[in-house]
């Protein structure tokens, strides 16, 4: 079976600024991908490549096979891209966008899949409503919407959630989610870690339009981060807890690998004579893994 | 041409059709306002080519529309859509370069004939018009309406802003369009500016437009097509060639 999207090689520059370097990518089919790296680091240079808005200096991109260049029309059909910016065509309806874009794609008498989107995006209401006179929300569910019109196999989401209420965003990943079980490879990227790490089975992270990272978040999370145990405390830290801790705003932080790990070391701070305030369990998280992966960090520094 | 070219055509359509009252209604007005204070001036003072000066005007008029309403569609449409960003609705779909210029040029000329056809229903009751050879009006219409579309299709891509369309308007589209003999006949001027308007691709559709109504005109109307049809040719070649190599479309 091909890969759903290649990326071979892909240079970028604008001027004197690199926007990709020798960028390597393959995602597979049914993938939930995620595509995370500071603002500046390529991502949307790189989307743009793959949806052909942006031509590479250098390397080749495919779609589920299809070459991004020379093979532009069968590319183009396969994938869906959700914008960055919120963009919109003032002179139409809902409906009629999504009407035009279907037609665009070459699809005549799309109704049915259009209600079924409209419906699961919760837009049906708005169906009539000219683009002007929704909401920012509202205007960020009809370009999910236009970018599906074609039922593509491939979707792209530039960071869809930036700036976007509670709501949306649940109705929003409900939705990826069902398109993802039935198949489709989804693409994201996102400044919300926590989604990252909650959808996305596998991770590229991007810096300086180099790939510094890729691996299942799973891994990312196992090499990069570890437990933590957070706490407040009266009188002196035994010494050799403190050698791997970190300490701020009065709370110690004291990594750990196994749960089981957790009791001696509350029992040595007991012996110490330290009276335990508060106390929390911290878990591995994408945060600390894109810090770490940022700073230059290699490798994780498993304990 | 697919179905992705009929539709970029019908929303290219409905865009101006959609706020006709500033894309069909004003131009129209302005058509017959000219008409109203030349003709009043003029009229009874000056015949061309044995033409009373009001009848004369008409097609000028006609033409004049046609062209400045096909070039302000496809540019502004374009500009629109590339300082809002929703150019992108047209850049992701898999349409091509050709579909691309077609569709654009094609509502440019519909958008152009529209307006022309409103300038002629408003104008006719004013001067007996002779509709001489109907082909001729059909042929320099549609021509000009493309080269025109064309010219708007280089400009919406290359201005960034609205300004920079407006200069492209302001000191090439509308000079062009008046010193071409919309007002008069370019026998009427001095050596040198008779010279200059020669030089005017505009002079020829106008001209050429003109003698279907009338059949007599400056310049041969073959003679005319000739020069209209080589500037259109080569607009569609250059414009191909922007949208093939991405011109500021496709970074």
């Amino acid at each position: 079976m091909s890969v759903a999207i290649r990326i071979q090689q892909v240079s970028k520059s604008f001027g004197a600024v690199q926007a990709l370097d020798r960028v390597d990518l393959a995602i597979e089919p049914g993938e939930f991908f995620g595509l995370l790296g500071p603002n500046g680091a390529g991502k949307t240079t790189l989307i743009s490549a793959l949806a052909g808005l942006v031509r590479p200096d250098h390397g080749t991109l495919s779609v589920m096979g299809h070459d991004v260049q020379s093979d532009y029309r069968a590319a183009r059909r396969q994938l869906g891209v959700v914008p960055q910016e919120l963009v919109f065509d003032p002179f139409f309806t809902v409906r009629e966008s999504l009407k035009i874009q279907s037609g665009y794609f070459g699809i005549r008498d799309n109704d049915a899949w259009i209600d079924e989107i409209l419906e699961n995006l919760g837009l049906t209401p708005k169906a009539h409503a000219n683009m002007r006179m929704l909401s920012g929300g509202m205007k960020r569910r009809v370009l999910v919407a236009q970018a599906l019109v074609h039922r593509p196999p491939v979707i792209v989401l530039d960071e869809p959630t930036a700036g976007v209420d509670v709501e949306l965003r649940q109705t929003l990943w409900a939705f990826i989610r069902r398109l993802n079980e039935a198949g489709h490879t989804i693409v994201l990227t996102t400044h919300y870690l926590e989604e990252a790490e909650n959808l996305c089975s596998r991770i590229a992270m991007l810096q300086a339009g180099r790939v510094v990272a890729l691996d299942t978040t799973a891994n990312l999370l196992r090499r990069f981060s570890t437990h933590t145990l957070r706490l407040r405390c009266r009188g002196e830290m035994p010494a050799d807890l403190v050698l791997g801790a970190a300490q701020s705003g009065g709370w110690w932080s004291l990594p750990f690998d196994r749960y089981e790990d957790v009791e001696p070391m509350l029992a040595r701070i007991r012996e110490a004579g330290c009276g335990i305030e508060d106390l929390e369990i911290g878990k591995p998280d994408l945060e600390e893994v894109f810090i770490r992966v940022m700073q230059g960090e290699t490798q994780g520094e498993g304990r | 041409m697919g179905h992705g070219f009929s539709t970029l055509l019908y929303k290219e359509v409905l865009r101006f059709w959609k706020v006709a009252s500033q894309t069909v209604a004003a131009p129209v007005l302005t058509a017959l306002l000219y008409l109203l204070i030349f003709s009043h001036v003029l009229e009874g003072h000056v015949k061309i080519h044995g033409v009373a000066y009001t009848s004369f005007l008409i097609p000028g008029l006609v033409m004049m529309s046609v062209l400045q309403n096909a070039f302000a569609n496809s540019s502004s449409s374009l500009i629109q859509s590339k300082v809002t960003g929703n150019i992108v609705f047209v850049l992701l779909p898999p349409i091509s370069y050709l579909e691309f210029f077609a569709a654009y040029v094609l509502a440019a000329v519909v958008r152009g004939v529209v307006v022309g056809t409103g300038v002629l229903l408003a104008t006719c009751w004013f001067a007996p018009l002779g509709f001489v050879a109907p082909l001729w009006i059909i042929v320099f219409a549609l021509m000009g309406g493309a080269i025109l579309g064309s010219l708007g299709v280089i400009a919406g891509i290359w201005a960034e802003k609205f300004d920079q369309l407006a200069a492209f308007q302001n000191f090439l589209i509308m000079p062009l369009t008046f010193l071409s003999g919309v007002f008069y006949s370019i026998n009427s001027l001095p050596p040198f500016w008779q010279q200059v308007s020669h030089w005017n691709p505009v002079f020829y559709m106008i001209d050429g437009f003109r003698h279907g109504f009338f059949g007599v005109s400056d310049a041969s109307p073959w003679h005319s097509l000739a020069v209209v049809a080589t500037c259109l040719a080569l607009l569609t070649a250059f414009t191909l060639n922007l949208l093939k190599r991405g011109y500021k479309l496709r970074a």
